[in-house]
C-alpha cells in the first residue's frame, strides 16, 4: 500500500475505534445478546476479502482455502444477520 | 462507475453499518438497525472492487463458478443454522458463526501471505495479525460453543498451565515479528504454517481454562477479535469497508466485553486467566449455614401468596430456558394481572448463558419488553415487593455476594431477592449453581422453596392461581 493510501486508512481507522466505543455506550443490557449477534455478522464482510482471494487465486490450493474462507465468510454473513433478524422480531411493544 | 462513485458509495456503506449498529442499541429500531446493517452488506458487496474494478464486471471464469457456488452453500448453512436453533441455544450460534468469520478471515491472510503480497512490512504485519488472531477466534470459538453444548463445561487446569500458555504466545509473537521483516526468506512459508497451527492450538488453549459460566464473556470478546482480524485483513487487501466493519466491531466488541465484566464485578483478566470455580472458595461459607434448613411449599400455597400480592416480581434464570418454560411465565403473568396484580420481571445482566439472553427467551413468549427491569431499576423498590418469584435462577440472587467476605461471589451486584417480603424459589434440586456456592438466600427466613421441573410447577401454579 501506498503512504499516502495507508496514513489516510489509518485515519479511517482510528477514527472509527471512537466510534465503536461511542455508538453503543448507552445500549440496555437486554439488547447485550442481539447487538453482539449483529456486530457478529457485520464482521461477516470478511465474506468480501474471501471473494478477491478467490478470484485471484491461481493453484488448486488457493482455490480450495479460497472456497473454504467464502463458504465460512457467507456463512458468517447471511447467518448472523438472519440469526439477529429472528431475535429481534421478538421484541414487540404491548398492544 | 468511476472510481470515485465508488468511493463515495464506499463512505455510504460505512454510514449503513453505523447507523445500523446505532439502531440495534434501542428496543423501538434495533430489527430495523440490523436491516440496515444488512443493506450496507449488500451494496458492499455489489460495488466490491478488485484489482482492476468491479469484481462483477470482469469476464467469468472457473473461480467465479466458485465464489457463486461457495456464497450458496454458505448461504444455506447460515439459514438452517439461523431458523433451525432453539432460543435456549441462541449463544452457541452465534460463537458458531463468530468462529467461521474469524476462520474465514485467517484464510485470507494466510493466501494473501503465500501469494507473495506481502511487499512491505506494514503489509506482512497485517496478515500476520489476521493470521494469529482469526485462527485463534475460530478454534476459540468452537470451544466456547462445544462448552456451551454441555461437553467439558468444568474449567481444564493444570499446575503452571498460564505459564506454558504465555510461552506458546511468546513464541507464537517470535514468529509473527519474524514474519513480518522477513515475508520473501526461503523459510518463510514454514514459519508461517508453524504460526498457524500454534494460533489454533492456543485458541484452544486460552479458551478451555475457562468455565462454561464465562463463556458469554469469551464469545464476546472473541467477537470483538474477529472484528479486528477483518479490519487487518482489509489493511492488507486495501479495502476500506473492511477497514470499518472490521474496527467498528472490534472496539464496540471490546466494550461490551468490559460492560459484561463490569456486570460480574469481576476484572476481565480474571475471567480469561483466574479459572473460577476450581478454586473451592465456597467451602468456608458452608459453616454460617449448618444447622439450618430450608423450608418448602407446595404449588397451592405458592398461587395463594401470589393471587393475593399486590406486587410480584418474577427473576428468571438459566433453570428457566433448560426447562423451556417461557410460555408457562407469560400465562402465570397474564393470569396474574388479571387478578390485579402488578408482575414486573428484574434481569440481571448475566443472567442465563449471554447477557441479554432471559430478555430473548421472555420476548419468544410474548411477554412485553416494558415489563423487563434491569436490576439497577428494581433493586431500589425490592423492600416494596409483596412476592419475589426466583425461577431458575441461583447465584445472581445469592445474598453471599453482599454478605460473605470470602464468597467467591462477593462483590457482584445482585438482585436483592432477598428485601422482598416473601420469597419463592423454583428449584429442581439443592444443588449448587454454576458458580458451585452455597445460596444463602435459600435459608433465609423468608424464603420458601417450590422444588421440581420449573415446566411442571408452573402449570400447577397456573391452574391453582386460575382456581383461587
Amino acid at each position: 500500500m501506498e503512504t499516502a493510501t495507508l496514513i489516510s486508512t489509518l485515519f479511517i481507522f482510528v477514527l472509527a475505534v471512537f466510534v465503536g466505543f461511542e455508538v453503543i455506550s448507552k445500549v440496555p443490557s437486554m439488547l447485550h445478546t442481539p447487538l453482539m449477534s449483529g456486530t457478529n455478522a457485520i464482521h461477516g464482510i470478511i465474506l468480501f476479502g474471501g471473494i478477491l482471494v478467490l478470484a485471484d487465486a491461481d493453484t488448486k490450493l488457493a482455490q480450495a482455502l479460497g472456497f473454504v474462507a467464502v463458504v465460512f465468510g457467507s456463512a458468517n454473513v447471511f447467518g448472523g444477520f438472519m440469526v439477529t433478524d429472528r431475535m429481534l422480531q421478538m421484541f414487540k411493544k404491548k398492544k | 462507475m468511476s472510481s470515485t462513485i465508488i468511493d463515495l458509495l464506499i463512505i455510504a456503506v460505512a454510514t449503513l453499518f453505523i447507523i445500523g449498529i446505532k439502531m440495534l442499541s434501542s428496543p423501538k429500531t434495533a430489527r430495523s438497525g440490523n436491516l440496515v446493517a444488512a443493506g450496507g452488506m449488500l451494496l458492499g458487496l455489489l460495488i466490491l472492487q478488485g484489482n482492476t474494478g468491479g469484481i462483477w464486471c470482469q469476464g467469468w471464469s472457473f473461480n467465479y463458478t466458485l465464489i457463486a457456488i461457495g456464497i450458496v452453500v454458505g448461504l444455506i448453512i447460515g439459514a438452517i443454522g439461523a431458523y433451525s436453533v432453539k432460543m435456549t441455544a441462541m449463544p452457541q450460534m452465534v460463537a458458531l458463526f463468530n468462529g467461521l468469520g474469524g476462520g474465514a478471515a485467517a484464510l485470507v491472510a494466510s493466501l494473501e501471505f503465500i501469494h507473495g503480497k506481502a511487499n512491505a512490512p506494514f503489509d506482512a504485519g497485517s496478515m500476520q495479525f489476521a493470521t494469529l488472531i482469526g485462527s485463534l477466534s475460530f478454534s476459540g470459538s468452537i470451544i466456547a460453543y462445544l462448552k456451551l453444548e454441555g461437553k467439558f463445561e468444568k474449567p481444564m487446569t493444570f499446575p503452571g498451565q498460564n505459564i506454558l500458555n504465555g510461552l506458546i504466545l511468546l513464541v507464537i509473537l517470535g514468529l509473527c515479528g519474524w514474519l513480518t521483516f522477513n515475508a520473501t526468506d526461503g523459510n518463510a512459508v514454514k514459519a508461517f504454517i508453524v504460526m498457524f497451527s500454534l494460533a489454533l492450538f492456543f485458541g484452544i488453549a486460552m479458551v478451555m481454562p475457562i468455565g462454561g459460566a464465562d463463556m458469554p464473556v469469551v464469545i464476546s470478546l472473541l467477537n470483538s477479535f474477529t472484528g479486528l482480524a477483518v479490519a487487518a485483513d482489509g489493511f492488507a487487501i486495501n479495502n476500506r469497508a473492511m477497514v470499518v466493519a472490521g474496527t467498528l466491531v472490534g472496539s464496540s466488541g471490546t466494550l461490551l466485553t468490559l460492560l459484561m465484566c463490569k456486570a460480574m464485578n469481576r476484572p476481565v483478566t480474571n475471567v480469561l486467566f483466574g479459572a473460577f470455580g476450581s478454586s473451592g472458595g465456597g467451602a468456608s461459607s458452608g459453616s454460617d449455614l449448618a444447622g439450618k434448613t430450608v423450608k418448602s411449599l407446595q404449588a397451592d400455597e405458592a398461587a395463594l401468596l401470589l393471587s393475593y400480592a399486590q406486587q410480584v416480581v418474577i427473576v428468571p434464570g438459566y433453570g428457566l430456558a433448560v426447562a423451556q418454560a417461557q410460555h408457562q411465565v407469560r400465562e402465570l403473568c397474564d393470569e396474574l394481572g388479571k387478578k390485579g396484580v402488578e408482575v414486573r420481571f428484574a434481569i440481571h445482566p448475566v443472567a442465563g448463558r449471554m447477557p441479554g439472553h432471559m430478555n430473548v427467551l421472555l420476548a419468544e413468549a410474548n411477554i412485553p419488553y416494558d415489563l423487563l427491569c434491569e436490576m439497577e431499576a428494581i433493586n431500589p423498590t425490592m423492600d416494596r415487593v409483596d412476592v419475589c418469584l426466583v425461577i431458575g435462577a441461583n447465584d445472581v440472587v445469592n445474598p453471599a455476594a453482599r454478605e460473605d467476605k470470602s464468597s467467591p461471589i462477593y462483590g457482584m451486584p445482585i438482585i436483592d431477592a432477598d428485601h422482598s417480603k416473601q420469597v419463592i424459589v423454583m428449584k429442581r434440586s439443592m444443588a449448587a449453581g454454576f458458580a458451585g456456592i452455597e445460596n444463602h438466600l435459600f435459608y433465609k427466613d423468608n424464603t420458601r422453596m417450590l422444588f421440581g421441573d420449573a415446566k411442571a410447577s408452573l402449570n400447577a401454579l397456573v391452574a391453582q392461581v386460575k382456581a383461587s
